[in-house]
């Protein structure tokens, strides 16, 4: 008998789907030319290459000139970023401390050369504070990067309102919306967004492929030298079954959004009121309502965060964890600690992160499982049998009574 | 979480089934490592009867690494003399356990420093009554 899985981490990647994949390998095997050459083997990958790209523009309501392939999100977080400093030689950015660290470390990276970097905070639903990035505003800030919602909590951030004060002031705005890309509505034209990243594993395509939008007018200093291609703006032969599976993604995201979107709420509020009927002692990290439809993430008191990942994955479950070991220490998320989670709260965190395919069954077995895992081990918790009883300090949700 | 499909068997199965979990009623010696801000807490309790311990359990809040170390030293030490006890440190504990992912090594693997604490604690008190 096999295990019964479910896999509640799409917010890591996401399975390809089977139309999109049949694509991909029609265009490694069938309609394999380079989109540069003259004949017709070329022109076949030139016209598939364009389709795409029209695809991924209408998904964001852009033109198709403005999109950029890449390699993924985080090579268009460097893109933008990096291509906009460059270009300016010098000079001030602000972003948030619960970027994705494609963001925080591209930015850490340019303060070692002529650029001086702002690190937002964020309140305890880890919203960052539209006023506070009009106060960050100097006369050399040249870019402004602030994600269109968090990975780790799925907190949407104020995006409109950043964009409308940074085109007020003159200043360019990123958005690294890998996360928000086929959940939620993204018009770049209302967002007052000038560079936007994507990937395509977020929303069942392929790995290995992104897009930078970059509005029209925006100069930036490439990565890479090489061809002409992407408009000059990023060379090498085009990754045509990979342009070919976002493009298709992106088309089929962008019509199913509004339905998905509503059944991956229901799912994961599903998960979130079973959660805290069963299970006592748990705070919901995020902002309660203000999230992405297929994310929640809680704080397990007395217990440590891959202890709980252990126990799931040992029962077919798949969730992932903000803490990650490094050398010496268990470090908790950043994220969470910018929200003000105490870092102790913090090294219990899970995210759980439904898909397209999470139904209401999935739920239920994971709830079966998880009330039961938490209690075996907050039962050899020193932190438990010594508890003072005390709610929750900062952050979070409680969900208790 | 590459960490955790990088353990071993051994630590699996002693983090799906630790051994002398808990707490001893009126222990003799009690050991206490880590806090919670750096990822682990270990205890470790003791009971010891003609030099040797009796007796011990463990209350750990940690990682799969952390729980399953202070698992195995429970077994490693139990009937054993304090002396031998005291010699058992924290890489003889992975090396028992088949090995630790390298990230796990140091933060995970304090198992040996709490019962070396306990041990401490028994003696400490044990010295005013002569």
């Amino acid at each position: 008998m096999t295990m019964r899985e479910v896999y509640l981490d799409h917010a890591a990647t996401t399975p390809v789907l089977p139309e999109v994949a049949q694509a991909v390998h029609e265009h490694l095997v069938t309609a394999y030319g380079n989109p540069s050459s003259l004949h017709r083997f070329g022109r076949r990958a030139r016209s598939a290459v364009d389709q795409a790209r029209e695809r991924v523009a209408r998904a964001m309501a852009a033109e198709p000139e403005a999109i950029v392939f890449t390699s993924g999100g985080t090579e268009a977080d460097n893109l933008a970023i990096r291509g906009v400093a460059r270009r300016a030689g010098s000079g001030h950015i602000i972003t948030s401390q619960i970027e994705h660290h494609a963001v925080l470390h591209t930015c850490e990276a340019l303060e070692t050369e002529s650029f001086a970097v702002t690190y937002l905070p964020v309140d305890a639903q880890g919203r960052v504070r539209p006023e506070d990035v009009a106060a960050a505003i100097r006369k050399d800030t040249i870019l402004v990067s602030i994600m269109a919602a968090n990975n780790e909590v799925g907190t949407i951030q104020p995006l409109a309102e950043i964009g409308a004060l940074c085109r007020e002031r003159g200043v360019l705005l990123h958005s690294d919306a890998v996360q928000a890309f086929g959940q939620l509505p993204l018009d770049v034209g209302a967002l007052n967004v000038d560079l936007m990243s994507i990937s395509g594993h977020k929303v069942y395509g392929p790995k290995g492929i992104g897009a930078l939008y970059v509005r029209r007018g925006i100069r930036l200093a490439p990565l890479m030298y090489g061809g002409g291609h992407e408009r000059r703006r990023r060379p090498g032969t085009e990754n045509v079954p990979g342009i070919v599976g976002l493009g298709m993604a992106a088309e089929i995201m962008q019509r199913e959004l509004a339905d998905r979107a509503r059944s991956m709420a229901a799912v994961r509020d599903q998960l979130i009121r079973g959660i805290g009927e069963t299970i006592s002692d748990v705070v919901l990290n995020g902002h309660p309502v203000d999230r992405l439809p297929n994310n929640a993430n809680f704080c397990f008191r007395y217990v440590e965060g891959e202890s709980i990942l252990l126990a799931l994955d040992s029962k077919g479950i798949a969730a992932s964890s903000g803490s990650a070991c490094t050398s010496g220490a268990l470090e908790p998320s950043h994220v969470l600690v910018a929200m003000g989670l105490p870092h102790d709260l913090a090294q219990g965190s899970v995210r759980f992160s439904v898909g397209r395919g999470t139904a209401a069954p999935d739920i239920e077995y994971v709830l079966s499982v998880l009330g039961p895992a938490i209690d075996r081990l907050r039962k050899m918790s020193p932190l438990y049998a010594e508890r003072a009883g005390g709610g929750p300090r900062a952050g979070g949700t409680s969900l208790e009574g | 979480m590459a960490e955790a499909s990088a353990y071993t068997d051994k630590v699996m199965e002693h983090f799906f089934n630790p051994r002398n979990v808990g707490e001893i009623e009126d222990p003799d010696g009690v050991g206490r490592v880590g806090n919670p801000v750096c990822g682990d807490v270990m205890k470790m309790e003791i009971k010891v009867k003609d030099g040797r311990i009796a007796d011990i359990k463990f209350m750990t809040f940690g990682c799969g690494a952390a729980i399953a170390t202070s698992s195995i030293v429970t077994e490693m030490v139990k009937g054993k003399t304090l002396e031998e006890a005291m010699a058992v440190n924290n890489r003889q504990v992975a090396t028992a356990l088949g090995g630790l992912p390298p990230a796990k090594l140091h933060c995970s693997n304090l198992a040996a420093d709490a019962l070396h604490k306990a041990i401490e604690d028994y003696r400490s008190r044990a010295k005013p009554a002569g």
